[in-house]
């Protein structure tokens, strides 16, 4: 069984943004370390020189036109979108 | 039931509107709302769009190879005249500005969207029981999930409230739905339909794709959302181009390992029913096997996590969509936004996604798993060089009862095992309807072709209607 502990859960949780509540940690720590040891079987598949596949298209470099293309979507309409904005900006708690 | 060509001649003949048919569509969504399919109804919209259509034919203006036709989009399409909620608390409010690809291609087409269906969170799920906003239930038993993660989606085409509906699927999220409501579900070859406008859970499976009634329905929908997009880098050079005739004599492979005792009897012997009618249509059915393919959901449920919590991290409350009160800092805005607008199956698979991706257990855990995806890539490859198609069930049972998986993630994860293979190589997938169980429930037959053989998978199902 794959141990995981409630500070690797909380570090977790810290890494990804989010803050969570006790019980929800607890439900977490156990359902990570079943997935964890379930997925823990491709442990034992060899995979020695075999190269990664990150994607399956096989196209490779894919280029376009250096050109603007009008989005129709104006600044603010765009700006209407957040939850918080002032005179073109958007507004945010103080980061420091 | 409706389908879409019936629609499109009706309309053509006058003895039908697009008007009609919206109308016709709205009145069906309320009278079943109690399925819990729809998020949204786009009503107002849908009708000014009809509206506008019949003028068009009224006055022998082109209308488009779809004129009048509603269809539903799972609410991860960017769509005018509704929000775009991903099933979500944290885009419950979201209006988009632009819409996505597909429905900017079917609208072109003269398809019209009369509404937005319910999926799991963000498209994480089997059963639609983790949208925020509720689950939907089975089109043939209310007691049983719709399926997922597009489980809205499969349940309006199945209730017949429209003849098409948009899905996305990333191991299964159309084909495992289709097959639990007895509709046809088709997930292209990655690359085949532009993303731009969908919301994204894992970039390298996700694939859009659709519902309808018939593989003939369905190649005509595929044929007009296909196409590359400038806006989506990964969609292949055109290639889909519909065949009217299923090749002759198909040598055609099932795959042992999905045939086992784990899978149920019922599902097993519907599959034999379908094989025994491809033999008797003149194709050649073996049993192979294909050993790596028991690692796959392993592969998936690392590298899919890990994709997720990298695309996820954009709804961070700032720009669009909730943002959560926070009195102190940036850090705690983010994490109480986060943690209020994702339900828990999203925050399990970020938090795994953050887990494989660390350093110190990457090597161990992502690497190895793409690793191994190359080697399920191989195994594919190689059977493709002697086989026409694969076929095998969609999901080891038919489905499940609600609440039965929802406290055992790993448990709900393994509905996902014989979808999951293709998504991870990219390969297209149908799953067609092949009969119900004893108590009437739909079970699913699946076929896997090679990249690029969408049109010729369809032509086979197709044919296999007919009989």
């Amino acid at each position: 069984m794959t141990q995981i502990s409630r500070d690797d859960v909380q570090h977790l949780a810290q890494l990804s943004s989010l803050q969570l509540s006790d019980d929800e940690l607890d439900g977490l720590q156990t359902d990570i370390a079943a997935i964890l040891d379930y997925v823990d079987q491709l442990g034992e598949l060899d995979t020695t020189g075999v190269e990664s596949t990150y994607q399956v298209t096989d196209l490779e470099n894919v280029w376009r036109d250096d050109a603007v293309i009008d989005s129709k979507v104006s600044r603010e309409e765009l700006l209407a979108l957040s939850p918080d904005a002032l005179e073109h900006q958007v507004k945010v708690p103080k980061v420091l | 039931m409706s389908h879409i060509k019936t629609i499109i001649d009706n309309i053509t003949s006058g003895a039908s509107s697009a008007r009609k048919e919206v109308e016709r569509a709205l009145e069906k969504a309320t009278e079943n709302e109690q399925y819990h399919a729809l998020l949204s109804v786009t009503r107002e919209r849908a009708l000014q769009r009809a509206n506008d259509i019949d003028a068009r034919i009224a006055r022998g203006e082109e209308a488009g190879a779809l004129a009048g036709v509603p269809f539903v989009a799972k609410d991860n399409f960017l769509a005018f005249g509704a929000p775009t909620t991903a099933a979500s608390k944290m885009l419950e409010k979201f209006e988009t500005p632009i819409q996505s690809t597909a429905i900017e291609k079917l609208e072109a087409a003269g398809a019209i969207c009369i509404g937005k269906a319910n999926l799991d969170a963000f498209a994480h799920g089997g059963s639609t029981e983790n949208s925020a906003f509720g689950p939907t239930k089975n089109a043939f038993d209310t007691t049983k999930v719709a399926g997922g993660s597009s489980g809205g989606s499969a349940v309006v085409t199945a209730l017949d409230i429209v003849p098409f509906a948009l899905g996305s699927d990333t191991g299964g999220s159309i084909r495992q739905p289709a097959s639990f409501n007895g509709v046809v579900g088709v997930k292209p070859t990655y690359g085949t339909v532009s993303r731009y406008g969908v919301v994204a859970m894992a970039s390298s499976t996700d694939t859009i794709g659709c519902f309808t009634k018939d593989s003939e329905d369905a190649e005509l929908v595929m044929s007009i959302m296909a196409g590359r997009d400038i806006r989506d880098m990964t969609t292949l050079p055109d290639f889909f181009t519909p065949e009217r005739v299923a090749k002759p004599h198909q040598k055609i492979g099932i795959v042992k390992e999905f045939m086992s005792d784990g899978v149920d009897s019922e599902v097993r012997q519907r599959v034999e029913e379908y094989i025994e009618k491809l033999r008797t249509a003149g194709h050649t059915v073996e049993e192979i096997s294909m050993p790596i393919v028991k690692y796959a959901l392993a592969m998936y449920y690392i590298i899919v996590p890990a994709e997720i919590s990298s695309n996820l991290a954009r709804y961070d409350g700032i720009r669009y969509g909730h943002r959560a009160e926070a009195k102190w800092s940036l850090a705690e805005l983010y994490g109480r936004t986060r943690d209020e607008g994702f339900v828990t199956e999203n925050k399990r698979r970020i938090m795994i996604g953050s887990y494989v991706l660390s350093s110190g257990y990457f090597d161990a855990y992502y690497l190895q798993a793409q690793k191994a995806r190359t080697l399920l890539v191989n195994a594919y490859n190689e059977l493709f060089e002697s086989y026409d198609a694969l076929i095998g069930p969609v999901s080891p049972t038919p489905a499940f009862g609600l609440g039965e998986n929802t406290a055992d993630p790993v448990k709900m994860y393994l509905a996902d095992i014989m979808t999951v293979p293709p998504s991870l190589a990219g390969l297209p997938a149908l799953s067609v309807p092949a009969g119900v169980t004893a108590t009437g429930l739909p079970i699913g037959v699946q076929l896997i072709g090679k990249r690029k053989s969408d049109a010729s998978l369809l032509a086979l199902a197709r044919s296999m209607e007919e009989k």
